[in-house]
């Protein structure tokens, strides 16, 4: 169960305005990537987000680069959801390797506006905002077990590590 | 039932007789490319705790992003990469100025008909032109793919696209895909295959398909493929690293959408700022100023691409105020344009030269641009402070339209240009 804060960004937020190209060749951990998170779209969201807010955009989240620090910076910056009507696959796919839970909504997005409250349930498939509550298909098992482990790295050693 | 493209290449590899839509498969790439990106994926994959790299002839890596280094911290992961592929044995190992990881695949024989190929690039949908099944993926992928060779993949479903007609010069595969991501939009394809079909397609040259497969991403393609015929065997003969069997959809093969493009009535497209389907035609925005011109990139930085180019720019100068960036897609690309004389035409008018590699693309060195600044490029993404400022604008054109417009200075239709170069 997840209850935060709302970010609302429009259609086609591409990786590049996420997480700029001129950084991503250069040695950086995490956190510092969140100073940099949707510098080119919303230069107040690095210094004003808050540990478990939820950002919420339109289509094609997550379009263009397959740079995996758009999704990176995000999970460090403390945005603990990404809701949206449709994502990007590759970035739908280094969210989930990141631990960062990505939901496909097709309704309920244009209602949420910058700074509402969401509540998200997973174990359920719900999203709740201003009374309304919108489902959400689960992800397939494979796909599932990567998040619930936290990320890609985490859940592959853990398998390596069964299998011994 | 038959099966696509899509669907054939990813039962196959999964070791099964059918695969639906939707269906999610375990399989083992062919190959796997990674570029400068390798320094951080060699970090992500030390974390897992495997020590060798599993099956390191199946790896590709291409230094191409930020070449030569920019700076002391690119120079450094240049650096550990270097000691990477020498600890790990990986032979595939291309240095700095090879050239651009989706022309040095194809040269180098990677590129087959039939194979499945996974980069940690959006634009891995390049290899696509030869009839490969490939996708872009992220880091941590790649770096467990070094750890285990295997990846879930999802069953996509397909569109068909059928381009009748014949391109005529100087309109070009660019203006085709750009006329094609304008009507269907950003996310038109999204996690679709793409099959490129037609009279316009069996035409054109497999440099001009990969114009097409390498922009399949721009609308959210999962891979754009051209089937492969007798050119793609011809540029394939004496590269190909081993033997293929060319994987083709079956006749009864479901797809969601047929879509229908007629080559012989296009005009010249541009795309404007600040996205890739903001297309239009290029009389709409003839007239507007540039500053920058930019010939190259994984998209337009192939032979035919500095040909076309070169036969507008022939004898002429740049306009005042105008600078032109030239980067060929590899240095194979390199020495033969040298060799028929392109080189002597782009100096000649007063453009500047950059070794093969991504170079200015991604706004990460080589020919960024200042606020305000315009820039015309034969590239593939116009985003908001992609090349530099978030203050400002890049357009995307054919090699014609760039060759044209950096002679005037404005956006220029390079129809009247080109008809009197040949004239």
């Amino acid at each position: 169960m997840i209850e935060g804060k709302v970010w609302k960004y429009g259609d086609d937020v591409n990786t590049d305005v996420i997480f700029p190209g001129k950084y991503t060749y250069q040695p950086m951990e995490p956190e510092e990537m969140a100073d940099h998170a949707m510098e080119d779209l919303d230069p107040t969201f690095a210094g004003e987000v808050q540990e478990g807010d939820v950002i919420v955009g339109g289509k094609n989240f997550g379009c263009g680069s397959s740079r995996e620090q758009a999704a990176t910076c995000l999970k460090a910056a403390g945005v603990a959801a990404v809701i949206a009507k449709s994502f990007s696959r590759i970035f739908f796919r280094n969210a989930i390797n990141n631990g960062l839970p990505v939901i496909e909504l097709q309704k309920g997005t244009d209602a949420m506006k910058k700074g509402d409250t969401v509540s998200i349930d997973f174990e359920q498939g719900l999203v709740r905002h201003e009374g309304n509550e919108y489902h959400f298909p689960a992800l397939p098992g494979e796909v599932l077990a990567i998040l619930e482990d936290g990320g890609l790295i985490p859940h592959v050693k853990k398998v390596l590590k069964k299998s011994g | 039932m038959g099966m696509t493209f899509a669907q054939k290449v990813l039962s196959k590899k999964a070791g099964l007789d059918t695969v639906a839509v939707g269906q999610i498969v375990q399989i083992e790439p062919d190959y796997c490319m990674s570029h400068d990106n390798t320094a951080a994926i060699a970090k992500t994959f030390a974390k897992i705790g495997v020590k060798k790299v599993k099956n390191p002839e199946r790896f590709v890596i291409v230094l191409d992003h930020t070449v030569p280094a920019a700076t002391e911290k690119y120079a450094l992961g240049h650096q550990q990469i270097r000691e990477f592929v020498n600890d790990q044995g990986i032979e595939h190992f291309y240095d700095a100025g090879v050239g651009i990881c989706h022309q040095v695949l194809p040269e180098k024989g990677f590129a087959l008909p039939g194979r499945l190929i996974l980069g940690s690039d959006s634009h891995t949908t390049t290899y696509g032109a030869f009839g490969a099944f490939s996708a872009g993926i992220g880091r941590s992928e790649m770096a467990v793919l070094y750890a285990t060779s295997k990846i879930w993949l999802k069953t996509p479903a397909s569109f068909k696209i059928v381009v009748t007609g014949r391109l005529e010069e100087p309109v070009t595969s660019k203006d085709l895909i750009l006329k094609i991501i304008g009507e269907l939009g950003a996310d038109g394809a999204l996690y679709r295959c793409v099959e490129y079909t037609g009279e316009a397609i069996e035409q054109m040259s497999v440099a001009s398909r990969m114009v097409l497969s390498n922009m399949a991403i721009e609308m959210g393609a999962k891979n754009g493929v051209c089937l492969p015929d007798d050119k793609t065997t011809a540029f394939l003969d004496g590269r190909a690293v081993n033997d293929y069997t060319p994987v083709f959809p079956d006749a009864g093969a479901e797809y969601e959408r047929v879509l229908e493009f007629d080559a012989s009535s296009l005009a010249p497209q541009v795309a404007k700022p600040h996205t890739v389907d903001n297309v239009t035609g290029v009389q709409d925005v003839a007239g507007t100023k540039i500053d920058q011109a930019l010939l190259g990139t994984c998209t337009n930085g192939r032979l035919e691409d500095l040909r076309l180019a070169a036969k507008i720019l022939d004898g002429k100068t740049l306009a005042r105020g105008v600078r032109m960036l030239v980067l060929p897609a590899s240095q194979e690309v390199l020495v033969q344009a040298l060799a028929e004389g392109l080189i002597d035409i782009f100096i000649k008018a007063g453009a500047m030269l950059l070794n093969p590699g991504c170079g200015p693309c991604l706004g990460a060195h080589q020919g960024v641009l200042a606020p305000g600044e315009v820039c015309l490029s034969t590239a593939n993404r116009n985003f908001k402070g992609r090349m530099g400022s978030a203050e400002a604008e890049t357009y995307l054109a054919s090699p014609a339209t760039v060759a044209a417009s950096a002679i005037t200075g404005v956006i220029t239709d390079p129809r009247d240009a080109f008809s009197r170069s040949v004239a």
